[in-house]
């Protein structure tokens, strides 16, 4: 007799385990509730294909993105003004538009000027000129195709920034596209945390390390307007305690510093003294040469952290910081700071975009697909079940428990990984469930043969699970290969694929190998049977 | 209960008819794929068109589906948008339809007609595809690197050539991942399904030179049956959607599953009938294999053909691809892959 206990110990631990995993969904699915009420409090999360989610339509300010790439000429411009000695009062972005105004101070300097902007401003042309007083006043604009290439890049470059973040988030296989010229199509499936959702995708997360104006005196600019090269913003802080925020008025110059496009990592750590969470950024090389040198040359002055034209802090600059890191505080709750982390590692957006509209939305797939679906496939489950019994009669009933386990044990395995599944990985499921019945019948036909060829029922079992262990291995090792190459290259619903194949093969191998040769040993053991019913 | 006992079927004597069956249904997907530039792509890939519809009372969501064929949106997914109370749809298509302006009424009259209920508001616009380029490329690389790692793994098991087919294996993986990168830094993102054919047909070649039998057949089995299934595809005209490439994928498995069984027997029997011809062992192999390898193909296609026949829209498109998968890949496991390996047997001669 074979020692039946240990195997029978560990199917049973697996059972157990798998029905705990899946009870959460089961409960749900009872009582209609939309989160898991019992331990693990884990459940199988559905794509937007079978259960639907939150929808956001963004438009991205496009016509900002023409602004700053506008803003960023100016300084080119007074450099190349300065470079040909031609004596100017300022070059400055019109507000509430993009173009920019030069107040050149000699009329005889225009054909110059205009030479100067076709020449080094290729992108940039001449679209009025007036006289103000002495002054000459030049009006000059984006042109046409050029202002239409910006458009074009930041909506694209919002759209794969955006689809970045998302993957950070940890929402699987959401659906984003581009809608029209400036507009994002974003679904994402089963969402319920939309204020995180929404935090993340709206914010532009533009950093800036800019200095503080020391010199310059709040109280005017309050009065009456900033200094030149200065501007007006606030210092934010929220009381950790109380979550009361306040806000500070601080003049910040003008010029930026460093900006996050230098950033190679952003994550969230904790303060040792007070526990509260902060974002802790890295530069790439570049960027840290550039800060150390910018802390190199303003010790003992104020830099400011700006993050959309916010400033979350402004430490003093005790000495030179040579290994290009920095710090991000300001009251933190741990959920804020995993969305600013998430943002800045994505990159920041190319231009604010603006949520037009929030919905949520049923699946695509059509809920009456879904059901339809899901009809069939119990249809088709049940035609195989009642074909195992009456193609291998008793055994047929072992195949039958044997499937009927490996399904749970997917699903539970969804559930523990928090996988999400869709049509791809129905896909998935359905594959595995043909080769979950084919490593039975490979073990049936084997013990028929063992049968022909005179065998005892118990010696029959043993040599047919023998040479068909050798086979089933072969076979579901090779498309466990494919699982996992096609996990780790993969991605969005090859992924999903990938995952319920890979959860389904180790899953039928348990069932096939250790489940249905329990239940055969176990009958054999008892009934000392003369016969095997196959 | 026994449908199938101790048959004696020649299979490799008419290895030259399957060959040539297995050659002209290749040729005419090949054929039917250039003709057509491609599977006909879905929404999910090529982006197309969104409806979005609203109505002033209730209404379910299969009565819309009824209105999509009048309207000339056959094939679109429609999806319920806010809440129920919302009574608001929207209708996603490839077809760019922005150009006509008689579009927007004719849907509105195919809508009100099909589901009774008049429509209060539609809105049009374009979208992008779900599946961008980049993903769809890292799709076709994944593909292939499995295939690539599924190669060293036949080879090893039953050849042993364990070093041989990891060489060529890292070879041809470090090749497609040079040209990729050259790619990507020369921002040329064009022709990666030209790569990947590329690349399986020097593998093909590679393994011919080396003798890789085994890893040779397996692979040719399936690169038989994608073609086959998504060369039907385009012949009837059937859209691509993201769904059937779920079912390539499955196919795929199936088919390897279905070959690697078959070679797991002829192993045996090589060492068993050892001073037999490898026809013959290979004749007695797909024979004692065949009752399970018809059962498994039957238990499949029974789910399969219960999705076909009653699912709606998107998975009977998905369950068509399945069928065919199924059936093919049990064809080639039986006529293709195993033949192939009298090959070399030939040049001995």
């Amino acid at each position: 007799m074979k020692n039946l206990s240990w195997r029978l110990i560990a199917v049973l631990v697996v059972i157990i385990m798998a029905a705990v995993y899946i009870l959460p969904t089961a409960t749900m699915y009872i009582k209609g509730t939309s989160e898991p009420e019992i331990w693990p409090h884990k459940k199988i999360n559905l794509g937007l294909d079978l259960q639907g989610g939150m929808h956001l339509v963004l438009e991205v300010q496009t016509e900002k993105a023409v602004e700053n790439a506008m803003s960023l000429k100016i300084s080119d411009i007074r450099q190349a003004l300065r470079k040909h000695t031609m004596k100017n009062r300022g070059v400055t972005l019109v507000p509430q538009s993009t173009k920019l105004h030069v107040k050149l101070l000699s009329a005889d300097d225009l054909p110059a000027f205009r030479g100067i902007i076709a020449d080094d401003f290729q992108d940039l042309a001449v679209s009025d000129t007036s006289e103000s007083g002495s002054l000459t006043l030049v009006t000059l604009s984006m042109k046409a195709d050029e202002a239409e290439r910006v458009r074009k890049f930041a909506a694209d470059q919002a759209l794969e920034t955006i689809r970045n973040r998302i993957d950070e988030f940890g929402v699987s296989e959401p659906d984003i596209r581009k809608q029209g010229d400036d507009r994002i199509l974003i679904q994402l499936p089963g969402v319920t945390d939309t204020k995180a959702a929404k935090d993340l995708i709206g914010k532009t997360a533009i950093l800036e390390f800019r200095l503080v104006d020391e010199d310059g005196d709040v109280q005017t600019a309050l009065a009456s307007h900033a200094p030149a090269g200065s501007e007006l913003l606030n210092l934010v802080h929220k009381d950790p305690v109380s979550g009361v925020e306040s806000s500070t008025p601080m003049l910040i110059k003008k010029r930026v510093l460093l900006t996050g496009d230098s950033l190679t990592d952003a994550r969230i750590l904790f303060d040792n003294m007070t526990n509260e969470p902060y974002v802790s950024i890295e530069f790439d090389r570049k960027g840290a040469r550039i800060f150390g040198k910018i802390t190199g040359a303003n010790v003992n002055r104020r830099l400011a952290i700006v993050l959309d034209d916010t400033v979350y802090s402004a430490p003093v600059i005790r000495d030179r910081i040579a290994g290009g890191r920095a710090q991000i505080t300001g009251g933190f709750t741990m959920e804020e700071a995993r969305v600013l982390s998430i943002a800045l590692r994505a990159g920041a957006l190319p231009a604010p975009v603006k949520i037009l509209e929030e919905r949520t939305v049923g699946p695509t797939l059509g809920a009456d697909s879904i059901r339809k679906g899901i009809w069939s496939m119990l249809i088709g489950g049940l035609a195989v079940i009642v074909f195992m019994v009456v193609y291998y009669k008793g055994s047929g009933l072992i195949a039958d428990v044997a499937l009927i386990l490996n399904v749970l044990l997917i699903a539970a395995g969804l559930a523990a990984f928090q996988a999400t599944l869709t049509l791809p990985g129905i896909a998935g499921i359905i594959l595995t469930i043909g080769m979950a019945v084919d490593a039975n019948v490979l073990i049936f036909e084997r013990i028929r043969e063992e049968l022909n060829l005179g065998q005892s029922p118990m010696a029959a079992v043993e040599a047919g699970f023998d040479k068909a262990t050798l086979t089933i291995l072969d076979a579901n090792v090779t498309t466990l290969i494919a699982a996992m190459v096609l996990f780790q290259f993969g991605s969005g619903p090859v992924k999903g694929f990938a995952v319920t194949l890979g959860i389904g093969i180790l899953s039928s191998l348990f069932t096939a190998l250790v489940v249905s040769r329990l239940l055969f040993d176990s009958i054999l053991q008892k009934a000392n049977v003369k016969t095997l019913s196959i | 209960m026994q449908f199938i006992k101790e048959t004696n079927i020649n299979f490799t004597g008419v290895k030259k008819i399957a060959f040539c069956l297995s050659l002209t249904l290749i040729a005419v997907s090949i054929i039917s794929l250039f003709i057509h530039k491609g599977p006909r792509y879905g929404v999910d890939f090529s982006g197309g068109s969104a409806v979005q519809v609203k109505f002033t009372d209730a209404v379910d969501i299969a009565s819309v589906k009824k209105g999509l064929k009048p309207a000339g949106l056959e094939g679109a997914s429609v999806q319920r948008f806010g809440s129920d109370s919302d009574h608001e749809f929207q209708i996603r298509t490839k077809q760019a339809f922005m150009a006509d302006s008689s579009f927007a009424p004719k849907v509105k009259q195919a809508l009100g007609e099909s589901t009774g209920v008049e429509v209060k508001d539609l809105s049009l616009d374009m979208v992008g595809p779900q599946v961008s380029k980049d993903l769809r490329q890292k799709a076709l690389l994944a593909m292939f690197y499995a295939l690539l790692f599924i190669i060293i793994y036949i080879s090893g098991r039953f050849e042993l050539k364990w070093g041989l087919s990891g060489a060529l294996a890292a070879i041809l993986g470090g090749a497609v991942y040079g040209v990729t990168q050259l790619q990507s830094i020369a921002f040329v993102s064009s022709g990666m399904p030209f790569l990947i054919v590329l690349a399986l047909v020097i593998s093909i070649i590679f393994c011919w030179y080396l003798e890789l039998k085994y890893a040779m057949g397996a692979i040719i089995a399936l690169v038989h049956d994608i073609t086959i299934t998504v060369g039907i595809f385009s012949l009837l005209d059937v859209e691509f959607t993201l769904p059937i490439v779920a079912a390539l994928l499955t196919i795929i498995g199936y088919s390897l599953n279905d070959t690697i069984i078959v070679f797991d027997r002829i192993r045996e029997n090589g060492k068993k009938y050892t001073k037999k011809p490898l026809d013959f062992i290979i004749n007695r192999s797909v024979n004692e294999t065949l009752s399970r390898t018809i059962l498994t193909s039957l238990t499949t296609l029974v789910v399969v053909v219960a999705l076909y026949v009653l699912g709606g829209g998107v998975i009977h498109d998905f369950a068509f691809a399945m069928i065919i998968g199924v059936v093919t890949g049990t064809y080639s496991s039986i006529y293709v892959a195993s033949p192939i390996l009298l090959a070399w047997k030939t040049d001995e001669n």
